[in-house]
């Protein structure tokens, strides 16, 4: 490439002079302009802005005033709302992503066993994920598991009465859970994407040593997938800490019944926007950002002893 | 395909018919169990009021009743062709600023040899792991000094600014791939960067601008939260802020109108799915998108 772009550069001098050469090297700023500006104004800025906020109590109306540690200090000691947020986000993400990935994996395993039809079935798996984001989802989930719901009168077939299932506080956030598992389609496209990497003489190979599915699954299938896995998990996890929609329009924005459902954005949202309380809410964000970050870092830490990446 | 194809047919000696219907059997099962809730408001939007209780579970409504479209369409003081409409100039927008700018940055990046480049793009990919909330804030504020809330600007300027830059990612990969031959033939024929950009690199990345594209559409279609927050105005709500603002209405009382409202804010994206759905599939495969 640097032997290429030297032959280049020589041609051009050979052809004009040295300024229009020069020139021509930071051209490449001129194709970066949009994003170099986005990236300053509504990213880098923006970044540093909300780490000084977080020190400072701000309504939007007067200037910031500076608290020093305040913010964070209630957060960690005098909120209990911040707590339960947490305790029902990190719920939420240790039942969805397991529970997602499982059958995303298993379903990905059944597709790959040479099938007719594979296509139509790979799409529709594939529909709820694509729908799954949108509010009219949320609002037909609120309708599966109300009270008079479609779940309720199914389960009225086998003579079981349900309670409502949304507006119970020991249920509401295993209906999230559910929408979220429901939405298995995209990292089964993955995980799909992935067996089929997978040489299939390595199972003729056990299968003739005399290796059982399951040891198989164990030994060859799961071991070569872990990259595929990896990857699979970060994106869902961090898709789920972020989840927002579905949680505000089941509880009509309050994160209820008694903040059972209050993910940790739903309680950022309201600091922020309903309360405005801005310089608070910048500290929630930073403690989420670092959440994410710390669980990121010891993803790809603990990746060199469980991650196989070479074949 | 072909090895598709081929594994199928090493593999179907070794596995009886019974372990086939048996496949096909779960797999079935299993897309029903999906689909059913769909297929449950589609149907139960076409249902007369007393059917919908009489004949809940029923995928087959006793006969079609447009009654509820007519009831949802106007159901508030601002109609849904408002909603819809506000949807697609944003969502359209939103697909021009991405492509665009995108393109440009990912050019610069993949193609380009300029001073910084190796620690610019460090920090673009940097920006692809971190979260929106660190931002939020200080972008609302900025756009609230701008006079930009309750218009459509903070939803779209910054696709303009290739704010999305997993599409940048996504290019620059793609770009890569493309043959450096045709470049130096173009610049030995006298074109300069804009030339090849717009007449080689352009015209050979259909496939990625296309679904790029495709994605910005039905992400921003979907999107809540920035709506949320930007639009306050009931004229300028796009179908989502429309969609909740029913249900916490006359959707409460109202199942058919709520749920044929439901319908028609998934129609585009039904629409893109039927269409491009092997693009999508491929996108999700080949880059881990997440949904």
């Amino acid at each position: 490439m640097a032997i290429a772009s030297i032959e280049s550069g020589g041609r051009q001098a050979a052809a004009a002079s040295i300024a229009p050469r020069r020139r021509k090297n930071w051209s490449g700023y001129l194709f970066l302009l949009p994003w170099l500006a986005g990236f300053l104004l509504l990213t880098l800025g923006p970044t540093l802005a909300s780490l000084v906020l977080s020190f400072t109590n701000f309504d939007l109306i007067g200037s910031p005033r500076y608290v020093g540690t305040a913010n964070y200090v209630r957060i960690f000691t005098a909120d209990a709302k911040f707590w339960t947020s947490l305790k029902v986000t990190f719920l939420y993400v240790a039942l969805a992503v397991p529970f997602k990935l499982a059958f995303a994996l298993a379903v990905a395993m059944m597709l790959n066993k040479g099938i007719r039809g594979l296509p139509v079935y790979r799409a529709l798996f594939y529909l709820p994920s694509l729908l799954g984001a949108s509010v009219a989802i949320a609002v037909l989930w609120r309708k599966i598991f109300a009270g008079d719901g479609l779940l309720n009168q199914v389960l009225g077939l086998f003579g079981i009465q349900g309670p409502s299932w949304i507006s119970n506080p020991d249920t509401a956030l295993y209906t999230l859970v559910a929408l979220s598992i429901w939405q298995f389609g995209s990292p089964m496209i993955i995980f799909l994407a992935g067996l089929r990497q997978i040489p299939q003489d390595m199972y003729e190979a056990a299968s003739l040593d005399g290796a059982s599915p399951a040891r198989q699954f164990w030994k060859i299938t799961l071991p070569l997938l872990t990259p595929v896995l990896f990857f699979n998990a970060i994106v869902q996890t961090i898709d789920a800490f972020k989840a927002f929609t579905p949680a505000f329009i089941i509880s009509e924005g309050t994160g209820g019944p008694v903040d059972s459902t209050l993910f940790y954005t739903l309680y950022l949202y309201q600091e922020a926007f309903a309360y405005l309380r801005m310089g608070y809410a910048s500290a929630l964000a930073w403690v989420l950002v670092i959440i994410i970050a710390c669980f990121t870092a010891f993803s790809f830490l603990s990746a060199k002893y469980w991650v196989h990446y070479d074949d | 395909m072909t090895t598709e194809a081929r594994t199928a047919l090493a593999d179907e000696p070794k596995r009886s018919a019974w372990a086939s219907l048996a496949i096909h059997a779960g797999l079935c099962a299993a897309s029903i169990v999906m689909l059913y809730p769909l297929l449950w408001m589609l149907s139960s939007s076409f249902k007369d009021e007393q059917d919908i209780f009489s004949h809940g579970l029923s995928l087959w409504p006793t006969h079609l009743n447009f009654d509820a479209y007519r009831r949802g369409w106007g159901g508030l003081t601002v109609g849904f062709d408002v909603f819809f409409w506000n949807s697609a100039v944003i969502a359209v927008l939103a697909v021009i600023g991405n492509v665009m700018s995108c393109s440009l940055a990912a050019y610069a990046f993949a193609r380009l040899e300029f001073p910084g480049k190796k620690f610019w793009f460090a920090l673009m990919l940097g920006t692809l792991m971190l979260p929106y909330h660190a931002t939020l804030i200080p972008q609302y504020v900025l756009f609230l000094h701008l006079d930009w809330v309750n218009t459509i600007l903070p939803l779209v300027v910054p696709k303009f600014l290739a704010a999305d830059a997993f599409f940048i990612f996504l290019m620059v990969q793609f770009f890569r791939g493309l043959p450096r031959e045709l470049d130096e033939a173009a610049r030995m024929d006298g074109c300069g960067p804009w030339r090849i950009y717009w007449k080689i690199i352009l015209p050979l990345s259909t496939p990625v601008l296309a679904t790029a594209a495709i994605f910005t559409f039905i992400w921003t279609w979907d999107d809540f939260f920035a709506p949320l927050i930007y639009l306050n105005d009931m004229a300028s709500y796009t179908a989502q802020l429309g969609l909740r603002a029913f249900v916490d209405s006359s959707g409460k009382s109202d199942f058919g109108a709520l749920f044929a409202m439901s319908v028609l804010t998934l129609v585009p994206v039904l629409v893109f799915f039927f269409f491009f759905q092997r693009l999508l599939i491929e996108g999700i495969a080949t880059t881990g998108m997440k949904r």
